[in-house]
């Protein structure tokens, strides 16, 4: 307990009011700071260990909570996406190979039609080809038996006007010789 | 010191740096007693003032997405929290409140001493004094609670040739003993002298030609003085986890 007996003022404060020597190192004060702070310390103290602290480490924990939670959920999403992305890519895949065998089966479809039309139109080239050739040998041969009559016939004429006895069997037989060449 | 100072008023020139320091009564004008109403009571009770409003009202909220005022809250937490893991280790968290409550106390007490015309409690060596003894006290009776005589091997240093062993017992042992002594009056003294220094320009600006230049350095030695009062309040935590360390772990 400071002992008082100045009154008005400590032993400190010169008659002007200012101070004597350092402030700091006036032993009549110090009960009282010490005293106001020990005060100050402890409020603080227990005003930050029962309420303040405990409160602001669940408000930490919780908001560690909740991040951890959002990037959990962020994680879940993403797998999500990355699913969806690949059921689209599957089912694009797909979609494409069944283009790709439906074109070509029709491919093979119209391939088909179309060696059957081509074999078609050969036969009846063919066909056509061999009655033309037909007709050709037909026209030849009579071509052949029109020029071998005329021949005869020329021959005997020529032998009767140069005077000779034309013998019809001869005359062929000669005009053959000579047409086979 | 402030008697040089006190001698120095002739003329316009009035210097008192010290009267700022005085403790007097705010009610009446009786003398100081153990209990009487001071500004040193006032701005203490400030501080705690000032503690409250940010630690309680600012977190009121719980939010999740902090205000601008639980933010605060919630980095001097983690700031202080940090510093308690790094430097202490893991197992001192439970001594953690106690080392917060320093460090608010002595950031806010260092703050609110920067208003003009405040007290600044934090400038007395009986506050100081009181918060280094008081931790090295804690800390010398936790260190012996938890190692018993082992905590003595804190000045025996094993790893040094057993001849300079008791050379080194005898430096270790004066070093530790200076610790409360140097770890009070750094606070003081630096938030003295700043104090001091920011008072004696404030007296140059009687002379109208050095006005200007006094301004100029009242304004420099403040921005300095705002640093000085983080910094002291952060040096003088991150001591006390380290002497705490040194109770804990008394092996080199």
């Amino acid at each position: 307990m400071a002992t008082e007996t100045t009154g008005t003022a400590s032993a400190c404060v010169g008659p002007d009011g200012s101070a004597i020597g350092m402030p700091q190192l006036c032993a009549d004060w110090m009960p009282n700071q010490i005293f106001w702070l020990l005060i100050a310390l402890i409020a603080i103290y227990f005003v930050l260990s029962r309420i303040a602290l405990p409160r602001i480490a669940t408000v930490l924990a919780e908001r560690q909570g909740t991040i951890t939670n959002d990037l959990a959920a962020a994680e879940d999403l993403k797998q999500k996406a990355v699913e969806a992305e690949e059921a689209y890519n599957k089912a694009l895949a797909d979609a494409r190979a069944e283009a790709q065998e439906i074109i070509a089966k029709n491919k093979a479809e119209m391939q088909a039609e179309l060696d059957k039309a081509i074999a078609k139109a050969d036969a009846e080239i063919a066909a056509k080809a061999a009655e033309s050739e037909k007709a050709i040998a037909v026209i030849r041969a009579s071509a052949v038996e029109s020029v071998e009559a005329v021949a005869k016939d020329t021959a005997g004429s020529i032998v009767a006007a140069v005077g000779g006895q034309a013998d019809d069997a001869a005359i062929a037989a000669a005009v053959d010789a000579q047409m086979k060449g | 010191m402030a008697t040089e100072a006190n001698g120095h008023s002739e003329g316009g020139l009035v210097f008192h740096p010290m009267d700022q320091f005085i403790v007097k009564p705010l009610f009446g004008d009786g003398a100081v007693g153990m209990f009487t109403f001071t500004n040193v009571a006032l701005w203490l009770l400030l501080a705690v003032a000032c503690v409250i409003a940010l630690m309680v009202l600012g977190t009121s909220k719980r939010a999740t997405v902090p205000t601008r005022v639980q933010s605060i809250a919630e980095l001097a937490y983690g700031f202080v929290y940090k510093m308690v893991e790094d430097v202490t280790g893991k197992d001192a968290v439970k001594y953690f409140p106690y080392i917060f409550t320093l460090f608010m106390f002595i950031v806010f007490s260092n703050f609110l001493a920067l208003i003009p015309t405040s007290f600044s409690p934090t400038s007395h060596i009986a506050v100081t004094a009181v918060l280094g003894f008081g931790v090295f006290i804690a800390v010398t009776a936790l260190g012996f609670i938890k190692n018993g005589a082992g905590f003595l091997g804190l000045f025996w240093v094993s790893s040094a040739p057993l001849a300079l062993r008791p050379i080194l017992a005898v430096i270790e042992l004066i070093s530790y003993f200076v610790r409360p002594v140097s770890h009070s009056i750094r606070l003081a003294g630096n938030i003295m002298a700043g104090h001091a220094v920011l008072k004696v320009f404030a007296g140059f600006a009687a002379i109208t030609a050095v006005a200007p230049l006094s301004i100029l350095g009242i304004t420099a030695i403040y921005a300095l003085e705002v640093l000085v009062a983080f910094i002291q309040a952060y040096v003088f935590t991150i001591l006390t986890c380290v002497y705490l360390k040194d109770a804990l772990h008394p092996s080199h």
